[in-house]
């Protein structure tokens, strides 16, 4: 009796001795604070194909776009499948805070100007705060430089040149490898066809991205316009995308049918009609630069 | 019989005894640096804790991986998306015992920890050299070690302008008081 005792004994403390360092740990994790984790990186990049997507800079970094649209695909072998014709858009996006960007750049289709202010309004985390999406609000402006003063018609005036959009991105990243968005979005032009044009434009977009590698994604991209009056000739803008990258850079290799890359340009006044084959060939190259170190 | 009691209290007193020696980290940080062809890879981390049963030896680490901050916030959404992919491993954890820890002795001491570290999901046996020097009723704790990227599966994308060190040197600079 008493060794048997003895035996459960030294089982019971024995067996203390070696949950111990289990034990411990469970005591550790019961002692943290739930902290809040932020999802980071829901796209590889502040574009998605043309449009944005929700994220913004990090405060003190500064991102170079080069993007490019070729001509059309259905230009045949006479205009090289497009790479004849070329569209660009140079831009620099700064962040002023985590959650507050700006942006400038300068697209070739119709010489056009444009400036965004783009701020997170809520961000999609789990553990002490719980969201699902997130939200960024983009605001942004748009002045053609083309025509010049001395060619455009009578009546033309300075005025007429800008266009501008509001857009709300809300986005979930599902899984590592997967998120999407969508794109509530309005657009007003101070000078249309009445004809055939509205001043204002609402559009809804959906897009998203599949992770391939760590390194590699396809992303979609596209916007339906809701209120597109009689006799308009233009198409709602679908784009496709393989992002790479490759530590400060992000190539993004897309297809769309529109050449513009401000928004005016491709949710109102997307010329091209996909399933004819009006396919562009485009690259957005970016780099970042940190300015200010944390 | 009598001897039985007694050996159960003695048991009882060994056992809250061991309770009575446990410290929590009160202070933390969990570096590393690499030294890589283009450029040094450098991140602290302060958010990660840790409990010592000065008793028994045992001693427990939890660090979260999103923790580590860097100098440019474009290399820590990297870190954590593409090298230690945090949203599947959010945690790195050190479950161990350590050796040579005398709580007689105020100098510096020579010591050892033995245990288990978790890195991106891989468990490793591994022994790491420090130091413990009381100061007070508190002690502080000093480790430094290497860790290689390859023994925890962490890959290194193979893509152009990617050049990053094979192995990072990680350095422990802890602060505990009796719980």
């Amino acid at each position: 009796m008493k060794k048997h005792f003895l035996i459960v004994l030294a089982l019971f403390f024995g067996n203390y001795l070696l949950m111990a360092q289990d034990d411990l740990m469970k005591e550790l994790e019961q002692s943290q604070d739930k902290d809040t984790e932020y999802a980071f990186q829901t796209f590889k990049g502040t574009r998605l194909v043309n449009g944005h997507t929700i994220e913004t800079k990090n405060k003190g970094t500064l991102e170079f776009i080069f993007a490019h649209r070729f001509g059309p695909v259905n230009g045949g072998l006479y205009e090289l499948f497009g790479l004849d014709d070329a569209y660009v858009r140079l831009g620099l996006d700064y962040g002023i805070t985590d959650n507050l960007s700006v942006s400038i750049g300068r697209n070739s289709v119709d010489k056009t100007m444009d400036g965004y202010v783009k701020y997170k309004l809520l961000r999609q985390s789990k553990g002490a705060r719980n969201f699902p999406l997130t939200i960024t609000a983009l605001g942004g402006t748009a002045y053609k430089t083309s025509p010049k003063k001395e060619d455009a018609l009578p009546g033309f005036e300075n005025v007429h040149r800008l266009a501008y959009v509001g857009q709300l991105l809300i986005a979930r990243k599902i899984t590592p490898s997967l998120s999407l968005q969508i794109m509530p979005s309005f657009v007003h032009r101070n000078a249309v066809n009445k004809s055939f044009e509205n001043n204002d434009d609402i559009a809804i977009g959906a897009g998203g991205r599949i992770k391939l590698t760590k390194s590699v994604a396809f992303t979609s991209e596209y916007y339906y316009r809701l209120n597109v009056p009689d006799g308009n000739p233009y198409k709602n803008t679908l784009g496709f995308g393989i992002d790479i990258e490759t530590g400060g850079h992000v190539f993004q290799i897309v297809m769309t049918n529109t050449r513009g890359l401000t928004e005016r340009a491709f949710l109102t006044e997307t010329e091209g009609d996909f399933g004819d084959g009006d396919i562009h060939f485009g690259f957005n190259v970016t780099r970042t630069f940190q300015l200010k170190r944390k | 019989m009598k001897k039985k009691i007694q050996l159960v209290v003695y048991l009882a007193l060994a056992c809250s005894a061991v309770q009575a020696q446990k410290f929590v980290s009160e202070k933390n940080s969990i570096s590393f640096f690499s030294d890589a062809a283009i450029e040094d890879i450098a991140a602290v981390n302060n958010k990660c804790s840790s409990i010592f049963n000065a008793a028994t030896g045992d001693i427990v680490f939890s660090v979260p991986i999103n923790g580590f901050e860097f100098e440019k916030s474009l290399m820590q959404e990297h870190f954590n998306e593409k090298y230690m992919e945090s949203d599947k491993y959010p945690k790195s954890t050190f479950q161990g015992a350590i050796a040579g820890f005398d709580i007689s002795k105020k100098e510096i001491q020579n010591v050892s920890a033995s245990g288990k570290l978790t890195i991106h999901g891989v468990t490793k046996d591994l022994t790491i050299p420090g130091t413990i020097q009381q100061q007070g009723d508190k002690l502080l704790l000093k480790a430094k070690f290497v860790v290689k990227l390859v023994d925890y599966k962490i890959t290194i994308p193979q893509l152009l302008w990617q050049n990053i060190a094979e192995q990072v040197d990680v350095t422990i600079d802890f602060t505990f008081k009796p719980q």
